[in-house]
């Protein structure tokens, strides 16, 4: 079999490349944001269906988001963006609106350094305070949080808007899934839906998968030693069956099926949203076309990438492989030169 | 998880951190604020980039850094060691420097055992060792660097038992030995010598091929700095085993070993931009420069010691010394990079604005 020329990078179907024959089409997940509320149901019925560990109970004190990131405990993650916005003509403020948001830019910095008992390695590492505190700040830094409680100033003008933003994440299942290339144990594969696995049974714990992943989603579980991910319920899907989050997600913030048809529905809710005033609505990871060669798992945001803590520009590490492989030889051949010449040249 | 604790004491703790605890951004404060601080944070430090504006999850970094022990930067010295004293070795063996031969086998055998049990000690399953040997596959650096040590190791060993060949009693069937183990050792040593350059430089591409920003960035230059950094220390025991008047190639070695090394990190980082930052700053930063003084120190010492045994082995030490410095430096460049959501961010809004907007229309 000849390797297709996108076996490394751009667009492809990732089943039959990695061996199927008549695989059934790809499945995947499309995560409509913009109807999410944050219930975090899907983190709990992950946790329940695959016998997820607890991943801590600690506070974090940066917003209502206490899970922090995707971790070898955490397969499905809610990230709660809360922060002071400019009222704009969309959402007026009313009487009964706070007056500043949960998470001052003073908090959310010392919030940078929290962290949980997740049991897993890097887990929720902790942040950058001064990014944490532009992040609480908003997208306009709107004057210092109030002395008074929410919403007691009684005036208009000691009003301010804020925002919430909701997104459940989840491991992407990419096209071209670096965690899975550089697997050396053959752990991690591709499986006849499209999506990316861990065989627990083989993986040895090394570890390369981790620094791989270019969204942060695969981590180690401590005590255990093996990386963990979502599997996108392959158990489940396999049986026919909607994936646990899918299922417990009561806004059908969380869509589960065939991957070309959730990208006809995302397409048709963004052209929805925009027509509706909502201009900044878009896709992420839906293009075939990107450094990943297109997510398993996509999503509609709100805001940039990088808000809801993902890569704005994300590139799968193995895209650069063959040139790095090149650079190696050619390092190798100077390395063998110049022992050789060591050697051979000059009289001592 | 916290019952150990009275309620509420994280919350207090917390709090009291907010009221102004001494945290670099503890202060009730914007943007103004922040920034004033964060150039009193990294005081000392001249940075040459100016800092970067760039939005983040509350400061969280994006991907996450590996969860690689000291082991790890402790196998690429040891990795490096054994390739660059298996060359020594075989150098000698050819060009009849039987010191060279015999500290070149025997160190690439120790380090090579050493790397081994490094590699197997940061596994997360360490009895699963042999996991790593179910598949071959080019896409994986761990997998092409599980064969090539595969292929090295017995080679270093056998070539390095063979050095215990003179010890065997003439006679019997241990006399048998001491005559046929000498050809044998020569074969496994050259055998060694052809894999060490492999062994040497794929670690470049191991640390590359991940999404940590400042070791992805670097793949050009990585597998040259590994392979400079592999020659000195090689050079460092030739320095150290061997008597003056065959020490002239272990010098030499140095000299281009240092040579390699000093000039492709120095190049990796005027080209890197705000990737070279992890290199230059903190820990990583000063045991760079700790690493190019004792690379530099050790070369200019081998070259100006001929006569000089104490110097000789003094500056052998030093390229040893270096070496591991550099290891460590790039390893923990790689950790900073990863554990801080700029390097991420910051890179891929670049790239993103140097694109046409192509696919921000496709969206709409």
């Amino acid at each position: 079999m000849t390797p297709d020329p996108n076996s490394l990078y751009g667009p492809l179907d990732p089943a039959p490349e990695a061996g199927w024959s008549q695989a059934p089409p790809r499945m995947g997940f499309f995560t409509d944001t913009s109807v999410c509320i944050g219930c975090k149901a899907c983190e709990v019925a992950c946790k329940e269906w695959n016998d997820v560990p607890t991943s801590g109970l600690d506070l974090l004190g940066m917003s209502y988001d206490n899970t922090g990131a995707l971790t070898a405990n955490s397969w499905r993650h809610v990230a709660f963006v809360e922060q002071p916005r400019p009222a704009g003509h969309r959402t007026p403020p009313f009487a009964g609106n706070p007056t500043d948001g949960s998470v001052s830019p003073a908090s959310a910095a010392v919030a940078a350094g929290t962290g949980n008992p997740t049991g897993t390695d890097p887990g929720v590492p902790p942040g950058d305070p001064d990014a944490a505190a532009r992040m609480a700040a908003g997208p306009e830094f709107l004057g210092m949080p109030g002395s008074q409680p929410p919403g007691r100033t009684g005036t208009a003008d000691g009003r301010s808007d804020f925002r919430w933003l909701m997104m459940s994440d989840v491991c992407k299942h990419c096209t071209h899934a670096a965690c899975l290339d550089v697997c050396p144990t053959g752990a991690l594969f591709r499986t006849e839906f499209g999506t990316v696995v861990v065989q627990e049974d083989i993986c040895n714990g090394c570890g390369y998968c981790i620094p791989a992943c270019p969204y942060g989603v695969i981590d180690q579980r401590k005590g255990d030693g093996r990386a963990w991910k979502c599997t996108l319920c392959y158990d489940r899907i396999g049986a026919g069956k909607t994936p646990a989050c899918a299922q417990a997600c009561p806004t059908e913030s969380i869509q589960y099926g065939p991957l070309e048809e959730l990208r006809e529905r995302a397409a048709a809710r963004v052209a929805t949203l925009h027509e509706r005033g909502v201009p900044e609505a878009r896709l992420y990871g839906h293009d075939p076309d990107d450094g990943v060669g297109g997510d398993g798992a996509f999503f509609l945001l709100l805001d940039e990438p990088e808000v809801y803590g993902l890569p704005p520009d994300p590139v799968v590490t193995t895209r650069d492989l063959p040139k790095m492989w090149k650079r190696a030889g050619l390092a190798a051949l100077a390395m063998a030169a110049a022992a050789v010449a060591a050697f051979v040249g000059g009289s001592s | 998880m916290t019952s150990d604790q009275p309620v509420g004491d994280r919350f207090r703790q917390f709090r009291d951190r907010v009221d102004g605890g001494g945290q670099p951004s503890g202060g009730p404060g914007g943007e103004g604020a922040v920034s004033r601080r964060r150039g009193g944070r990294r005081g000392g430090e001249e940075l040459r980039v100016p800092e970067a504006e760039f939005v983040s999850y509350y400061g969280r970094p994006i991907i996450k850094p590996p969860v690689w022990k000291w082991d790890i930067a402790a196998y690429l010295f040891t990795g490096g060691l054994a390739a660059g004293s298996s060359l020594l070795a075989a150098g000698g063996q050819l060009t009849g420097r039987p010191a060279l031969r015999r500290a070149g086998r025997v160190t690439a055998l120790a380090a090579i055992g050493a790397s081994t049990a490094f590699l197997i000690r940061d596994l997360g399953r360490p009895e699963r060792f042999h996991h790593m040997l179910r598949v071959a596959k080019p896409t994986s650096p761990m997998s092409m660097g599980t064969w090539i040590l595969a292929a090295f190791g017995p080679a270093a060993g056998v070539a390095a038992v063979a050095e215990a060949a003179p010890l065997l009693p003439a006679g019997g069937l241990l006399g048998l030995g001491g005559r046929v183990l000498p050809p044998i050792g020569r074969v496994a040593g050259l055998a060694a010598a052809a894999t060490a350059p492999a062994l040497a430089t794929y670690t470049g591409v191991l640390l590359a091929d991940t999404a940590v920003p400042s070791w992805h960035e670097a793949y050009p230059e990585l597998p040259v700095v590994v392979a400079g950094s592999a020659l000195a220390s090689g050079a460092g025991v030739g320095l150290i085993a061997a008597p003056a008047e065959q020490a002239g190639p272990a010098r030499r070695m140095a000299l281009a070993g240092a040579a390699l090394e000093v000039g492709a990190a120095s190049r990796m980082e005027s080209r890197l931009g705000l990737l070279a930052e992890p290199y230059r700053t903190g820990r990583p930063g000063t045991l760079l420069r700790a690493g190019r003084v004792l690379t530099a120190a050790g070369t200019v010492g081998a070259l100006a010691g001929r006569r000089s045994r104490v110097l000789s082995v003094v500056s052998g030490a030093a390229l040893l010394a270096g070496s591991l410095a550099t290891r460590f430096g790039v390893f923990h460049a790689g950790l900073a990079s990863a554990r801080d959501p700029k390097y991420t961010v910051v890179p891929q809004r670049e790239r993103l604005g140097r694109r046409p907007k192509t696919t921000a229309v496709a969206a709409d």
